[in-house]
Protein backbone atom coordinates (compact mmCIF):
# COMPACT_ATOMS: atom_id res chain seq x y z
CA UNK A 1 0.00 0.00 0.00
CA UNK A 2 2.72 2.50 0.95
CA UNK A 3 4.97 1.65 -1.95
CA UNK A 4 4.92 4.87 -3.95
CA UNK A 5 5.85 4.30 -7.59
CA UNK A 6 8.19 6.62 -9.54
CA UNK A 7 5.25 7.80 -11.67
CA UNK A 8 3.34 8.74 -8.51
CA UNK A 9 6.38 10.54 -7.12
CA UNK A 10 6.59 12.53 -10.34
CA UNK A 11 2.97 13.60 -9.93
CA UNK A 12 3.46 14.51 -6.26
CA UNK A 13 6.60 16.55 -6.90
CA UNK A 14 5.02 18.25 -9.89
CA UNK A 15 1.99 19.16 -7.82
CA UNK A 16 4.23 20.65 -5.14
CA UNK A 17 6.23 22.62 -7.71
CA UNK A 18 3.10 23.92 -9.43
CA UNK A 19 1.46 24.93 -6.15
CA UNK A 20 4.59 26.57 -4.70
CA UNK A 21 5.27 28.61 -7.85
CA UNK A 22 1.59 29.57 -8.21
CA UNK A 23 1.42 30.74 -4.58
CA UNK A 24 4.71 32.66 -4.61
CA UNK A 25 3.92 34.48 -7.85
CA UNK A 26 0.32 35.23 -6.85
CA UNK A 27 1.15 36.56 -3.36
CA UNK A 28 2.46 40.05 -4.29
CA UNK A 29 -0.55 40.58 -6.56
CA UNK A 30 -2.80 39.27 -3.79
CA UNK A 31 -1.35 41.70 -1.25
CA UNK A 32 -1.71 44.65 -3.63
CA UNK A 33 -5.29 43.76 -4.45
CA UNK A 34 -6.24 43.05 -0.84
CA UNK A 35 -4.85 46.43 0.19
CA UNK A 36 -6.74 48.16 -2.62
CA UNK A 37 -10.02 46.48 -1.65
CA UNK A 38 -9.50 47.09 2.07
CA UNK A 39 -8.21 50.64 2.03
CA UNK A 40 -9.30 52.48 -1.10
CA UNK A 41 -12.60 53.64 -2.55
CA UNK A 42 -12.69 53.88 -6.33
CA UNK A 43 -15.01 53.51 -9.25
CA UNK A 44 -15.55 49.88 -10.22
CA UNK A 45 -14.45 48.49 -6.85
CA UNK A 46 -17.42 46.12 -6.60
CA UNK A 47 -16.74 44.87 -10.13
CA UNK A 48 -13.10 44.21 -9.26
CA UNK A 49 -14.18 42.48 -6.07
CA UNK A 50 -16.56 40.25 -8.04
CA UNK A 51 -13.89 39.50 -10.66
CA UNK A 52 -11.48 38.33 -7.96
CA UNK A 53 -14.10 35.93 -6.63
CA UNK A 54 -15.19 34.72 -10.06
CA UNK A 55 -12.93 31.62 -10.16
CA UNK A 56 -14.62 30.49 -6.94
CA UNK A 57 -18.08 30.37 -8.49
CA UNK A 58 -17.42 29.72 -12.20
CA UNK A 59 -17.30 26.07 -13.29
CA UNK A 60 -13.54 25.31 -13.32
CA UNK A 61 -13.86 23.97 -16.86
CA UNK A 62 -15.01 27.45 -17.93
CA UNK A 63 -12.01 29.11 -16.29
CA UNK A 64 -9.75 26.55 -17.94
CA UNK A 65 -11.32 27.11 -21.33
CA UNK A 66 -11.01 30.89 -20.98
CA UNK A 67 -7.34 30.42 -20.09
CA UNK A 68 -6.89 28.28 -23.17
CA UNK A 69 -8.49 30.96 -25.34
CA UNK A 70 -6.36 33.70 -23.80
CA UNK A 71 -3.04 32.01 -23.01
CA UNK A 72 -3.10 29.16 -25.54
CA UNK A 73 -0.55 29.21 -28.36
CA UNK A 74 -3.05 30.94 -30.62
CA UNK A 75 -4.60 33.01 -27.82
CA UNK A 76 -4.20 36.77 -27.85
CA UNK A 77 -1.88 36.96 -24.84
CA UNK A 78 -0.37 33.50 -25.34
CA UNK A 79 0.82 34.20 -28.89
CA UNK A 80 2.35 37.52 -27.89
CA UNK A 81 4.15 36.03 -24.86
CA UNK A 82 5.50 33.14 -26.96
CA UNK A 83 6.72 35.43 -29.77
CA UNK A 84 8.22 38.21 -27.67
CA UNK A 85 9.26 36.70 -24.36
CA UNK A 86 9.45 33.02 -25.21
CA UNK A 87 7.03 32.17 -22.42
CA UNK A 88 4.69 29.30 -23.27
CA UNK A 89 1.86 28.21 -20.99
CA UNK A 90 -0.06 25.77 -23.19
CA UNK A 91 0.52 22.12 -22.20
CA UNK A 92 3.41 23.06 -19.90
CA UNK A 93 3.70 22.88 -16.13
CA UNK A 94 3.87 26.69 -16.13
CA UNK A 95 0.35 26.66 -17.54
CA UNK A 96 -0.73 24.41 -14.68
CA UNK A 97 0.80 26.94 -12.28
CA UNK A 98 -1.08 29.77 -13.99
CA UNK A 99 -4.39 27.89 -13.78
CA UNK A 100 -3.78 27.00 -10.11
CA UNK A 101 -2.74 30.57 -9.29
CA UNK A 102 -5.93 31.98 -10.73
CA UNK A 103 -8.17 29.34 -9.20
CA UNK A 104 -6.65 29.84 -5.74
CA UNK A 105 -6.48 33.64 -5.96
CA UNK A 106 -9.79 34.35 -4.15
CA UNK A 107 -8.71 32.15 -1.23
CA UNK A 108 -5.34 33.92 -1.12
CA UNK A 109 -6.78 37.43 -1.16
CA UNK A 110 -9.53 37.00 1.41
CA UNK A 111 -7.51 36.44 4.63
CA UNK A 112 -5.07 39.19 3.62
CA UNK A 113 -7.91 41.61 3.05
CA UNK A 114 -9.54 40.73 6.36
CA UNK A 115 -6.30 41.18 8.25
CA UNK A 116 -5.67 44.57 6.64
CA UNK A 117 -9.21 45.64 7.47
CA UNK A 118 -8.65 44.60 11.08
CA UNK A 119 -5.66 46.93 11.48
CA UNK A 120 -6.42 50.06 13.46
CA UNK A 121 -6.07 52.91 10.98
CA UNK A 122 -5.16 55.19 13.84
CA UNK A 123 -1.84 53.34 14.05
CA UNK A 124 -1.20 54.27 10.43
CA UNK A 125 -2.03 57.89 11.28
CA UNK A 126 0.41 57.79 14.19
CA UNK A 127 3.04 56.45 11.82
CA UNK A 128 2.55 59.32 9.38
CA UNK A 129 2.82 61.97 12.13
CA UNK A 130 6.19 60.39 12.99
CA UNK A 131 7.43 61.12 9.48
CA UNK A 132 6.55 57.96 7.55
CA UNK A 133 5.62 58.47 3.89
CA UNK A 134 2.65 56.39 2.68
CA UNK A 135 4.85 53.56 1.36
CA UNK A 136 6.76 53.52 4.66
CA UNK A 137 3.48 53.33 6.57
CA UNK A 138 2.62 50.30 4.46
CA UNK A 139 6.02 48.65 4.84
CA UNK A 140 6.51 49.27 8.57
CA UNK A 141 2.99 49.16 10.01
CA UNK A 142 0.36 47.74 7.64
CA UNK A 143 2.30 44.82 6.19
CA UNK A 144 3.92 43.57 9.42
CA UNK A 145 0.58 43.67 11.23
CA UNK A 146 -1.09 41.88 8.30
CA UNK A 147 1.68 39.30 7.99
CA UNK A 148 -0.11 36.44 9.77
CA UNK A 149 -3.06 37.03 7.44
CA UNK A 150 -0.70 36.99 4.46
CA UNK A 151 0.73 33.66 5.60
CA UNK A 152 -2.75 32.24 6.24
CA UNK A 153 -3.80 33.29 2.74
CA UNK A 154 -0.68 31.74 1.24
CA UNK A 155 -1.31 28.44 2.99
CA UNK A 156 -4.95 28.36 1.94
CA UNK A 157 -4.08 29.33 -1.63
CA UNK A 158 -1.39 26.64 -1.67
CA UNK A 159 -3.85 23.99 -0.49
CA UNK A 160 -6.33 25.00 -3.17
CA UNK A 161 -3.61 25.10 -5.83
CA UNK A 162 -2.32 21.64 -5.03
CA UNK A 163 -5.78 20.13 -5.38
CA UNK A 164 -6.90 22.07 -8.45
CA UNK A 165 -8.22 19.84 -11.20
CA UNK A 166 -10.87 21.18 -13.57
CA UNK A 167 -9.21 24.33 -14.88
CA UNK A 168 -5.79 22.68 -15.06
CA UNK A 169 -6.84 19.64 -17.04
CA UNK A 170 -8.89 21.80 -19.42
CA UNK A 171 -6.06 24.24 -20.00
CA UNK A 172 -2.93 22.07 -20.06
CA UNK A 173 -4.34 18.54 -20.31
CA UNK A 174 -3.00 15.54 -18.37
CA UNK A 175 0.55 14.81 -19.56
CA UNK A 176 2.59 12.61 -17.17
CA UNK A 177 5.77 14.38 -16.12
CA UNK A 178 4.68 17.75 -17.50
CA UNK A 179 1.16 18.61 -16.39
CA UNK A 180 -0.07 15.53 -14.53
CA UNK A 181 -0.61 16.68 -10.95
CA UNK A 182 -1.86 14.51 -8.06
CA UNK A 183 -5.46 15.29 -8.96
CA UNK A 184 -5.15 14.40 -12.64
CA UNK A 185 -3.10 11.31 -11.74
CA UNK A 186 -5.91 10.15 -9.44
CA UNK A 187 -8.38 10.81 -12.23
CA UNK A 188 -6.34 8.71 -14.67
CA UNK A 189 -5.87 5.90 -12.13
CA UNK A 190 -9.58 5.66 -11.44
CA UNK A 191 -10.16 5.18 -15.16
CA UNK A 192 -7.63 2.32 -15.25
CA UNK A 193 -8.47 -1.25 -14.15
CA UNK A 194 -6.48 -2.14 -10.97
CA UNK A 195 -5.64 1.50 -10.41
CA UNK A 196 -7.56 1.60 -7.11
CA UNK A 197 -4.66 0.99 -4.73
CA UNK A 198 -2.47 3.62 -6.35
CA UNK A 199 -5.38 6.06 -6.44
CA UNK A 200 -6.00 5.37 -2.75
CA UNK A 201 -2.40 6.23 -1.92
CA UNK A 202 -2.59 9.56 -3.74
CA UNK A 203 -5.94 10.31 -2.11
CA UNK A 204 -4.39 9.77 1.32
CA UNK A 205 -1.46 12.00 0.43
CA UNK A 206 -3.73 14.81 -0.72
CA UNK A 207 -5.80 14.54 2.47
CA UNK A 208 -2.61 14.84 4.56
CA UNK A 209 -1.43 17.88 2.60
CA UNK A 210 -4.83 19.60 2.82
CA UNK A 211 -5.18 18.94 6.56
CA UNK A 212 -1.67 20.20 7.19
CA UNK A 213 -2.43 23.38 5.29
CA UNK A 214 -5.66 24.01 7.18
CA UNK A 215 -3.99 23.49 10.56
CA UNK A 216 -1.13 25.81 9.57
CA UNK A 217 -3.60 28.43 8.36
CA UNK A 218 -5.49 28.28 11.68
CA UNK A 219 -2.24 28.66 13.58
CA UNK A 220 -1.28 31.77 11.59
CA UNK A 221 -4.73 33.27 12.19
CA UNK A 222 -4.32 32.80 15.95
CA UNK A 223 -0.93 34.48 15.83
CA UNK A 224 -2.51 37.40 13.97
CA UNK A 225 -4.89 38.09 16.83
CA UNK A 226 -2.09 37.84 19.35
CA UNK A 227 0.09 40.23 17.39
CA UNK A 228 -2.66 42.82 17.08
CA UNK A 229 -3.14 42.77 20.83
CA UNK A 230 0.49 43.51 21.40
CA UNK A 231 1.70 40.52 23.39
CA UNK B 1 4.40 80.98 16.04
CA UNK B 2 1.30 79.03 15.10
CA UNK B 3 -1.43 80.63 13.04
CA UNK B 4 -4.73 78.84 12.44
CA UNK B 5 -7.75 80.16 10.59
CA UNK B 6 -9.89 77.28 9.32
CA UNK B 7 -13.39 76.15 8.50
CA UNK B 8 -14.44 72.53 8.41
CA UNK B 9 -17.89 70.99 8.09
CA UNK B 10 -18.08 67.68 9.93
CA UNK B 11 -21.55 66.27 9.37
CA UNK B 12 -23.90 68.60 11.24
CA UNK B 13 -21.04 70.19 13.12
CA UNK B 14 -19.33 73.34 11.84
CA UNK B 15 -15.83 74.06 13.06
CA UNK B 16 -14.83 77.64 12.45
CA UNK B 17 -11.77 78.55 14.44
CA UNK B 18 -9.10 81.22 14.21
CA UNK B 19 -6.27 81.93 16.61
CA UNK B 20 -2.63 82.87 16.74
CA UNK B 21 -0.31 81.63 19.37
CA UNK B 22 3.11 82.82 20.43
CA UNK B 23 2.97 80.88 23.63
CA UNK B 24 5.28 78.02 24.46
CA UNK B 25 2.35 75.90 25.57
CA UNK B 26 -0.95 76.70 23.95
CA UNK B 27 -3.80 75.19 25.94
CA UNK B 28 -6.76 74.26 23.80
CA UNK B 29 -9.63 74.19 26.24
CA UNK B 30 -13.22 73.11 25.75
CA UNK B 31 -15.87 70.55 26.60
CA UNK B 32 -15.91 67.26 24.72
CA UNK B 33 -17.48 67.77 21.31
CA UNK B 34 -16.19 71.34 21.06
CA UNK B 35 -14.00 70.36 18.11
CA UNK B 36 -10.62 70.26 19.87
CA UNK B 37 -9.43 66.99 18.38
CA UNK B 38 -10.59 67.91 14.87
CA UNK B 39 -8.68 71.15 15.19
CA UNK B 40 -5.38 69.53 16.14
CA UNK B 41 -5.90 66.81 13.55
CA UNK B 42 -5.93 69.65 11.05
CA UNK B 43 -2.73 71.10 12.51
CA UNK B 44 -1.16 67.63 12.20
CA UNK B 45 -2.35 67.35 8.60
CA UNK B 46 -4.52 64.27 9.25
CA UNK B 47 -7.65 66.24 8.39
CA UNK B 48 -7.90 68.79 5.58
CA UNK B 49 -9.72 72.05 6.24
CA UNK B 50 -12.53 73.00 3.83
CA UNK B 51 -11.26 76.54 3.85
CA UNK B 52 -8.47 78.43 5.49
CA UNK B 53 -4.83 78.69 6.44
CA UNK B 54 -2.55 76.92 8.89
CA UNK B 55 0.99 78.24 9.26
CA UNK B 56 3.82 77.35 11.59
CA UNK B 57 6.60 79.91 11.97
CA UNK B 58 7.10 81.08 8.37
CA UNK B 59 5.93 77.88 6.68
CA UNK B 60 2.44 77.54 5.26
CA UNK B 61 1.13 74.05 6.02
CA UNK B 62 -2.36 74.52 4.63
CA UNK B 63 -3.69 77.21 2.38
CA UNK B 64 -6.83 76.10 0.59
CA UNK B 65 -6.96 79.21 -1.60
CA UNK B 66 -3.45 78.49 -2.91
CA UNK B 67 -4.02 74.71 -3.00
CA UNK B 68 -1.32 74.06 -0.40
CA UNK B 69 -1.54 70.96 1.80
CA UNK B 70 1.64 69.61 3.33
CA UNK B 71 1.05 65.90 4.13
CA UNK B 72 1.47 64.86 7.79
CA UNK B 73 4.76 63.05 7.27
CA UNK B 74 6.43 66.22 5.97
CA UNK B 75 5.19 68.53 8.74
CA UNK B 76 7.56 67.47 11.50
CA UNK B 77 4.78 67.92 14.01
CA UNK B 78 4.77 65.35 16.82
CA UNK B 79 1.44 64.03 18.06
CA UNK B 80 0.70 62.33 21.36
CA UNK B 81 -2.70 60.68 21.14
CA UNK B 82 -5.05 60.12 24.03
CA UNK B 83 -4.83 56.37 23.43
CA UNK B 84 -1.00 56.33 22.95
CA UNK B 85 -1.19 54.29 19.71
CA UNK B 86 2.08 52.50 20.23
CA UNK B 87 2.90 49.98 17.50
CA UNK B 88 1.94 46.59 18.96
CA UNK B 89 4.40 44.63 16.81
CA UNK B 90 7.41 46.66 17.95
CA UNK B 91 8.99 46.73 21.39
CA UNK B 92 9.42 49.99 23.30
CA UNK B 93 12.93 50.57 21.95
CA UNK B 94 11.74 50.21 18.35
CA UNK B 95 8.73 52.40 19.02
CA UNK B 96 11.01 55.12 20.38
CA UNK B 97 13.35 54.78 17.42
CA UNK B 98 10.58 54.80 14.82
CA UNK B 99 10.47 58.54 14.06
CA UNK B 100 14.24 58.77 13.76
CA UNK B 101 14.26 55.89 11.26
CA UNK B 102 11.41 57.28 9.17
CA UNK B 103 13.03 60.70 9.00
CA UNK B 104 16.43 59.12 8.30
CA UNK B 105 18.05 61.07 11.12
CA UNK B 106 21.42 59.98 12.46
CA UNK B 107 21.32 58.06 15.74
CA UNK B 108 21.60 60.44 18.69
CA UNK B 109 22.42 58.37 21.79
CA UNK B 110 22.71 61.45 24.00
CA UNK B 111 19.21 62.65 23.10
CA UNK B 112 17.89 59.10 23.46
CA UNK B 113 19.38 58.80 26.93
CA UNK B 114 18.05 62.21 27.96
CA UNK B 115 14.51 61.42 26.84
CA UNK B 116 14.43 57.98 28.43
CA UNK B 117 15.74 59.53 31.67
CA UNK B 118 13.30 62.41 31.53
CA UNK B 119 10.38 60.00 31.21
CA UNK B 120 11.81 57.14 33.31
CA UNK B 121 11.27 54.55 30.61
CA UNK B 122 14.80 53.12 30.44
CA UNK B 123 13.72 49.90 32.18
CA UNK B 124 10.87 49.32 29.68
CA UNK B 125 12.91 49.26 26.47
CA UNK B 126 12.63 45.54 25.76
CA UNK B 127 8.91 45.22 26.50
CA UNK B 128 6.05 45.09 24.06
CA UNK B 129 3.31 47.74 24.42
CA UNK B 130 0.84 45.01 25.44
CA UNK B 131 2.84 44.51 28.64
CA UNK B 132 2.81 48.17 29.73
CA UNK B 133 0.45 49.94 32.12
CA UNK B 134 -1.61 52.87 30.84
CA UNK B 135 0.75 55.42 32.39
CA UNK B 136 3.85 53.71 31.01
CA UNK B 137 2.28 53.55 27.56
CA UNK B 138 1.58 57.28 27.62
CA UNK B 139 5.16 58.04 28.69
CA UNK B 140 6.54 55.93 25.85
CA UNK B 141 4.21 57.73 23.42
CA UNK B 142 5.60 61.05 24.69
CA UNK B 143 9.14 59.78 24.21
CA UNK B 144 8.38 58.48 20.74
CA UNK B 145 6.99 61.84 19.64
CA UNK B 146 9.90 63.75 21.22
CA UNK B 147 12.56 61.58 19.58
CA UNK B 148 11.20 62.30 16.11
CA UNK B 149 12.54 65.82 16.79
CA UNK B 150 9.35 67.73 16.02
CA UNK B 151 9.15 71.52 15.73
CA UNK B 152 5.77 71.44 17.45
CA UNK B 153 4.23 68.86 19.75
CA UNK B 154 0.49 68.21 19.82
CA UNK B 155 -0.91 66.53 22.91
CA UNK B 156 -4.52 65.38 22.76
CA UNK B 157 -5.73 64.86 26.33
CA UNK B 158 -2.66 62.78 27.15
CA UNK B 159 -4.07 62.19 30.64
CA UNK B 160 -7.61 61.57 29.43
CA UNK B 161 -7.53 57.78 29.53
CA UNK B 162 -5.83 57.60 32.94
CA UNK B 163 -7.36 57.48 36.43
CA UNK B 164 -6.59 60.15 39.05
CA UNK B 165 -3.57 58.39 40.53
CA UNK B 166 -1.99 57.88 37.13
CA UNK B 167 -2.60 61.50 36.19
CA UNK B 168 -0.60 62.60 39.21
CA UNK B 169 2.11 60.24 38.03
CA UNK B 170 2.36 61.73 34.52
CA UNK B 171 1.85 65.41 35.25
CA UNK B 172 5.39 66.05 36.54
CA UNK B 173 6.77 64.57 33.31
CA UNK B 174 4.65 66.96 31.29
CA UNK B 175 5.95 69.89 33.33
CA UNK B 176 9.51 68.73 32.61
CA UNK B 177 8.60 68.41 28.95
CA UNK B 178 7.29 71.96 28.89
CA UNK B 179 10.60 73.16 30.29
CA UNK B 180 12.40 71.41 27.42
CA UNK B 181 11.35 74.30 25.22
CA UNK B 182 9.55 72.52 22.36
CA UNK B 183 6.40 74.50 21.56
CA UNK B 184 3.28 72.49 22.40
CA UNK B 185 -0.43 72.56 21.80
CA UNK B 186 -2.08 70.89 24.75
CA UNK B 187 -5.70 69.81 24.44
CA UNK B 188 -7.74 69.33 27.58
CA UNK B 189 -11.17 69.78 29.11
CA UNK B 190 -9.61 70.04 32.55
CA UNK B 191 -8.95 73.64 33.62
CA UNK B 192 -6.73 72.60 36.55
CA UNK B 193 -4.43 70.67 34.25
CA UNK B 194 -4.08 73.62 31.89
CA UNK B 195 -3.41 76.04 34.72
CA UNK B 196 -0.37 73.98 35.60
CA UNK B 197 0.95 73.60 32.07
CA UNK B 198 -0.28 76.22 29.61
CA UNK B 199 1.16 79.65 28.96
CA UNK B 200 -1.65 80.69 26.67
CA UNK B 201 -5.26 79.55 26.37
CA UNK B 202 -7.54 79.13 23.37
CA UNK B 203 -11.07 78.44 24.54
CA UNK B 204 -13.24 76.48 22.14
CA UNK B 205 -17.03 76.18 22.35
CA UNK B 206 -19.17 74.40 19.77
CA UNK B 207 -16.58 74.79 17.06
CA UNK B 208 -15.77 78.43 17.70
CA UNK B 209 -13.06 80.24 19.61
CA UNK B 210 -14.77 82.12 22.45
CA UNK B 211 -11.78 83.40 24.38
CA UNK B 212 -8.05 83.90 23.93
CA UNK B 213 -5.39 84.93 26.39
CA UNK B 214 -3.43 83.95 29.48
CA UNK B 215 -4.43 81.20 31.88
CA UNK B 216 -6.69 83.63 33.72
CA UNK B 217 -9.32 83.26 30.97
CA UNK B 218 -9.98 79.86 32.50
CA UNK B 219 -11.64 81.38 35.56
Amino acid sequence: MFDISPAEWTAILLSLRVAVVATLVATPFGIALAWLLARREFWGKSILDAAVHLPLVLPPVVTGYLLLLTFGRRGLVGAWLADHLGIVFAFRWTGAALACGIMSFPLLVRPIRLSIEAIDRRLEQASSTLGAAPWQVFATVTLPLALPGVLAGMVLGFAKAIGEFGATITFVSNIPGETQTISSAIYSLIQTPDGDTAAGRLVLISIVIAMGALIASEWFARRATKRLHGN
Amino acid sequence: MLRVDVTKQLGEFLLEAAFESQGRVTGLFGASGAGKTSLINMIAGLLRPDRGVIALDDETLDDTAAGVHVPPHRRRIGYVFQDARLFPHLDVRQNLDYGRRMNRLAADPAQHARVTDLLDIGHLLDRRPGKLSGGERQRVALGRALLSKPRLLLLDEPLGSLDEGRKEEILPYLVRLRDEGIPMVYVSHDAAELRQLATQIVMLKQGRVTALGGVKVLT
